[in-house]
């Protein structure tokens, strides 16, 4: 496999100037991916279908595009991506990783898709997640947890794990997520690679299953700073079928990243978010942020300590805030029009409404139920002031801290996760453990913020550690540059990126 | 604060349309007061002179072009369907009936 490994270990700007350059054709760069999610899977499981036959057509009909035609395609034309099954996909099935949509085949595309095979992107497959994205280490999934292939015992994180851990684990140069409270970026940190939310109503969400409506984003995942900019830049910008789509084009996000390579930080500020580092950070995390923030100093940046006084109340109102929103777009899951339908036993009325009831007992995992019933006690008549009104009220507080830190910060850094990546099993029966996995990444959902997690090295028990940028709504480009800075100088510390100390048995090594 | 009852949880599940077992119901009934508590000190700093944020980024409302275009078919519309018949969704009755 020495010739694929070459190629599955570039990066995806590396892979398109080849592509460009008439080195590798597109079809070359699916099959080689292809032989590796073969190898990888037995002991990954990041992918829940593999699209091989769409993929090959999608590159075939690349490549056989004349040179004028592709000349207009964006700078990623030809280079293959992986898919969180939470958006649909005409004709791949798509299952959120619930039973209740298992063997569903959508009838119609996401916008991101649209665009993705207008860019010439083949589709490699659906990756692997917590079910509905409910989780933060793809545990949860129906079909079987996905592994981190730092350690196989542990979880990749969630709940994009799939989309992680195939990047990587080179079994896909690029992948979509799907950012609520933490999904793409915490998975990020905990596996080694670059996750990117972007500024809620960036990038369009219609045909993104729906979990949060007012905190969900499409965001890319990658193995560098620059691919992520490159592919958010396809995917992102107006779509008049997403009511909350930023009428707008997307950011200056992959020249932002080029700027960033020079490592020139002279006059930029960088805020150091009080609230989010020392007491329930892992020492080992700690050490190697603090180790970034110095890079970002030495390169120029203005580091000082900001604080945002009301972020230890972020996590509660995302766990009010959420399921409510849950409890209300999983209502669409009846068992009438698509999906599982499951009637009632023959001793109960044989209803509609029964029908609903045993669909939506068998279909939903543990997780979903919790968080549907949270949601319908928050909205219920009699509490919904003092639970929704009040978590509304703190998103408000919070977006307040965000405006007053960037009136003085150009971007705002915390470690993205306070542990490395935990064992399976370790955090199951405690859901509140679970929870506070996204104790960083929440705060940019609640206030709609751009924010991106760059990997900081290894702690000291070898593990992934994620360093957060948070930069201010629709300027997603200010993040990109310190983060593509803080990459290049830390690459040059370690020799290398952070994925050369990555055992790959499954690469044939 | 709350305190769930057995008997709140399982009209919850009737409201969600959820048919929880009995262990479900016991389960759900002490996770989710330990999740209550903890997130019910958002209330501390909900006072009443602070507005409420639904949407992040808040846009102005603003009409798309009024232009025809495709929608699904019936057969693209109904290719999910649990059940079909004359091109239409076939539901369970609504009503429950006395026998």
């Amino acid at each position: 496999m020495t010739a694929t490994n070459e190629l599955v270990q570039l990066s995806a700007a590396e892979m398109a100037a080849k592509v460009r350059g008439g080195e590798v054709s597109s079809r070359e760069l699916v099959d080689a991916h292809l032989e590796v999610i073969e190898a990888a899977e037995p002991s990954i499981n990041a992918f829940l279908h593999v699209s091989a036959d769409e993929a090959r057509a999608q590159a075939d009909a690349f490549d056989a595009k004349s040179a004028d035609e592709k000349a207009g395609l964006p700078e990623l034309a030809g280079v293959p991506i992986a898919i969180k099954d939470m958006i649909v996909t005409k004709g791949i099935p798509t299952t959120a990783a619930s039973k209740i949509l298992e063997g569903w085949v959508p009838p119609y595309d996401a916008t991101v898709i649209e665009r993705l095979k207008a860019a010439g992107m083949p589709i490699l497959g659906k990756t692997n997640l917590d079910e509905f994205a409910q989780g933060s280490s793809t545990e949860h999934s129906a079909f079987g947890p996905t592994r981190n292939p730092w350690d196989t015992d542990r979880v990749p994180g969630g709940s994009g794990g799939g989309s992680a851990s195939a990047v990587a684990a080179f079994e896909a140069p690029l992948a979509l997520g799907t950012d609520t409270g933490g999904s793409i970026r915490q998975p990020g940190a905990l596996t080694g690679t670059v996750g990117v939310k972007p500024t809620y109503g960036g990038v369009s969400r219609f045909g993104a299953i729906a979990m949060a409506s007012s905190l969900d984003q499409i965001g890319p995942v990658s193995r560098t700073v620059l691919d992520s900019a490159l592919l958010q830049e396809i995917i992102g910008g107006h779509d008049r079928r997403d009511s909350t789509s930023i009428p707008e084009g997307p950011r200056p996000m992959a020249a932002a990243a080029r700027e960033g390579l020079k490592r020139d930080l002279k006059g930029m500020k960088v805020g150091l978010v009080k609230e989010l580092s020392g007491e329930g950070f892992q020492p080992g995390v700690q050490a190697r942020f603090d180790e970034a923030v110095a890079k970002l100093t030495e390169m120029g940046a203005e580091v000082t300590e900001v604080s945002c006084p009301h972020f230890p109340y972020a996590l509660g109102a995302y766990y009010i805030i959420m399921p409510s929103e849950v409890s209300s777009n999983l209502a669409r899951y009846d068992g009438m029009r698509y999906g599982l339908r499951v009637m009632p036993p023959d001793d109960v009325p044989q209803t509609a409404a029964n029908m609903m009831a045993y669909t939506r007992e068998a279909g939903f995992g543990d997780e979903v139920k919790r968080r549907i019933i949270l949601g319908t006690y928050a909205l219920s008549a009699g509490y919904y002031d003092a639970w929704y009104g009040s978590a509304q009220k703190v998103r408000t507080l919070i977006i307040e801290d965000f405006n007053k830190a960037f009136e003085t910060c150009d971007v705002l850094v915390s470690p993205t996760s306070p542990s490395t990546a935990f064992k399976f099993g370790e955090k199951m029966d405690d859901p509140l453990a679970m929870y506070m996995n996204d104790i960083a990444t929440i705060p940019a959902n609640l206030a709609g913020m751009p924010a991106m997690s760059v990997p900081a090295g290894l702690s000291d028990d070898g593990l992934p550690v994620g360093f957060q940028l948070i930069a201010p709504q629709q300027r997603d480009e200010a993040m990109y540059k310190p983060a593509a800075a803080l990459e290049a100088a830390l690459e040059e510390s370690w020799g290398g990126p952070v994925w050369q100390s990555l055992k790959t048995p499954w690469l044939g090594e | 604060m709350p305190t769930f009852t057995r008997e709140e949880i399982e009209h919850l599940g009737d409201l969600a349309r959820i048919a929880l077992t009995d262990e479900e119901i016991g389960r759900l009934q002490g996770e989710l007061n330990v999740i209550a508590d903890s997130i019910s000190k958002v209330q501390e700093v909900a006072s009443a002179d602070v507005p409420p944020t639904a949407n992040p980024v808040p846009l102005e409302a603003y009409l798309r072009p009024d232009e025809p275009e495709t929608p699904l078919t019936q057969a693209e519309a109904l290719s999910g369907a649990p059940k079909t018949e004359a091109g239409m969704f076939v539901a369970p009755r609504i009503l429950g009936s006395e026998e």
